[in-house]
């Protein structure tokens, strides 16, 4: 156990559930008539409550972005990298929160939680919910929280996703949103993959059509699948290439068929370990968040009209590796924004990690990030 | 803020929708947000360069005009198309020329004078090719690939059936002086040039 955290840590945070008791009308025509919001934050809120940045996790993420819950933590919140005293987002500066959004398996509300209508676990019945959805739960998470306009609103992936949203769906209640590896819309390749994933999870014999829960099983296997072929996404040739090569366990081929390569047991560890932790019902649900969110649908595809209603600054970043959102899909973002005249900047960002770069400081990310909201401080005296 | 860009921040009208193809640390841009309320967007490929322009609240899309072109941007998008000291640096200026007059409604264009007394006595002088302050470079490793005279951007502009609408020179320490005005092509060093296309 060590007996120190890193100087530029949050240190030990604790997370708190919020219960709203208020009715939140969903994009699918159902009805939550309450829910809960795991939330954890990390900074002081200032006085005129101006300098809060909220995070938006992607698809496996959760509230724990930053610090460590116990001293014996193995590992540090999914962001920690990004959030902390002099890191980009500076928590000596900004008030940051991040929570666990809803549908989701870490303590927000979601298909593995208790419907009170029932007394059962939710399971299949727990409603589809859209990344609209989610930054409608968001804004009432900012009322509770006295916080009337975001400095920020941050996100990568699916997260961007939520920080574009956010620009929509309240115009005036963000200043800035960062939008980073993120795209406007799944591109059918995209959705292909995500159907393979979810082909998995209800292909599980285990899977009992999400009502597991009832038999005290997991869809295992499936659910294993689901992140094998989604991880694989995550990561670019290049990368996968460095750390694994074509190295194998043994010396000689076995001409069998166990893992024999090491990126065959990286990818079966990594797929049970998930299996272990997260919920199939909250997987399915997060990769139909994906596939649905497209602000476009509703101006018959023309994305500069949906940005039109816009009024923060954007930035928006992008990968070289990415190839799961790719810069091109950041670009035609950004050509929406420009034709809409939102004040906007865009960089492409050098390394060979895939879609996972947006996780992973490397020296021009910083530089971006660290830059661009230090003068988001300034701009809000924090 | 360099001589040339006080002049080009003359002839932009308050309020203007402006791009800046290769707008460095975005200095200019950053003057004409504030004293102008112009509104707009710098391209830029240097990565600290565009660091530089975030950090300052300047709009800035990392795109290079040789690879990517701006095809990204539809006709008549912009009041004015800057194009400041890289035009002699980009693989194909005429091109580049069209295209600032196909998005902005006047284009403004600043280039280092190669006709300039200086570089001609260089070369007749020493028969190398001319290095100065301005064109701080070897052959082999400048940037700058098209390097042209004032004669031969008006013979382009006149080709292309181009309006000059005002040109100005400054000489090396970025001053205009009555001199460089008389005797442009052998005396200024920068030129500055706004350009339209001919009205129908």
């Amino acid at each position: 156990m060590p007996d120190s955290l890193p100087p530029d840590s949050v240190g030990i945070v604790a997370p708190q559930t919020l219960h709203f008791n208020e009715p939140l009308a969903l994009a699918c025509g159902q009805t939550l008539k309450a829910f809960d919001l795991v939330v954890e934050t990390y900074g002081q809120l200032n006085a005129d409550a101006s300098n809060a940045v909220l995070i938006c996790h992607a698809l496996s993420g959760h509230h724990h972005a930053a610090g460590y819950h116990r001293m014996d933590d193995r590992k540090p919140g999914w962001w920690d990298s990004c959030i902390g005293p002099g890191k980009p987002i500076d928590t000596n500066r900004f008030f940051v929160v991040s929570l666990n959004n809803l549908g989701g398996c870490n303590g927000s509300t979601g298909p593995s939680s208790i419907n009170p209508d029932t007394d059962q676990c939710y399971g299949p019945d727990f409603p589809v919910v859209t990344v609209k959805d989610w930054v409608t739960s968001q804004a009432m998470l900012a009322d509770r929280l006295g916080i009337s306009c975001w400095a920020a609103v941050v996100g990568g992936s699916l997260g961007g996703m939520q920080a574009l949203q956010w620009s929509l769906t309240y115009p005036d209640r963000l200043r800035h949103a960062l939008v980073i590896a993120s795209t406007p819309r799944l591109t059918a390749q995209n959705i292909a993959f995500n159907e393979v994933a979810r082909k998995a999870i209800t292909s599980d014999p285990e899977f009992h059509g999400g009502r597991y829960y009832d038999f005290d099983v997991i869809p295992r296997q499936g659910l294993m699948l689901a992140r094998m072929v989604g991880h694989i996404t995550y990561l670019s040739d290049a990368s996968m290439g460095e750390k694994f090569g074509r190295e194998m366990r043994e010396q000689a081929y076995q001409f069998g068929y166990d893992a024999e390569f090491q990126v065959e047991s990286y990818l079966r560890y990594q797929g049970e370990r998930f299996s272990e932790t997260f919920d199939a019902n909250t997987y399915l649900l997060m990769t139909k968040a994906l596939d649905y969110f497209d602000p476009a649908y509703e101006f018959n595809g023309n994305l500069a009209r949906a940005l039109s209603e816009a009024r923060c600054e954007f930035l928006v970043l992008s990968f070289s590796t990415d190839w799961r959102f790719t810069p091109a899909r950041s670009e035609e973002l950004v050509n929406a924004m420009m034709a809409a005249r939102c004040r906007v900047s865009y960089a492409e960002i050098d390394a060979p990690w895939g879609h996972d770069a947006f996780l992973i400081p490397t020296p021009r990310y910083t530089d971006i990030f660290t830059a661009y909201l230090d003068r988001v401080a300034r701009e809000v005296r924090a | 803020m360099r001589t040339d860009l006080q002049i080009i921040e003359q002839w932009i009208q308050p309020g203007s929708h402006v791009l800046d193809l290769g707008c460095g640390e975005g200095a200019l841009l950053d003057y004409l947000q504030r004293e102008k309320q112009a509104t707009g967007y710098g391209l830029e490929i240097n990565p600290d360069h565009i660091t530089t322009c975030m950090s300052r609240g300047v709009s800035v899309i990392e795109q290079n005009l040789d690879t990517q072109g701006l095809h990204n941007f539809e006709d008549q998008t912009f009041d004015v198309v800057l194009m400041t000291q890289a035009l002699q640096a980009v693989r194909r200026p005429d091109h580049v020329l069209d295209e600032m007059l196909r998005l902005g409604r006047e284009g403004i264009v600043t280039f280092p004078n190669f006709a300039h007394w200086r570089l001609r006595w260089y070369l007749m002088s020493r028969g190398r090719m001319p290095e100065s302050e301005t064109l701080p470079y070897k052959w082999y490793n400048t940037p700058n690939i098209h390097l042209c005279t004032f004669k031969d951007f008006e013979a382009l502009c006149h080709r292309k059936n181009f309006r000059i609408l005002n040109r100005t020179v400054v000489d090396g320490e970025q001053r205009d002086r009555w001199l460089s005005r008389l005797w442009p092509n052998m005396l200024g060093q920068v030129a500055i040039y706004r350009i339209a296309r001919q009205e129908d």
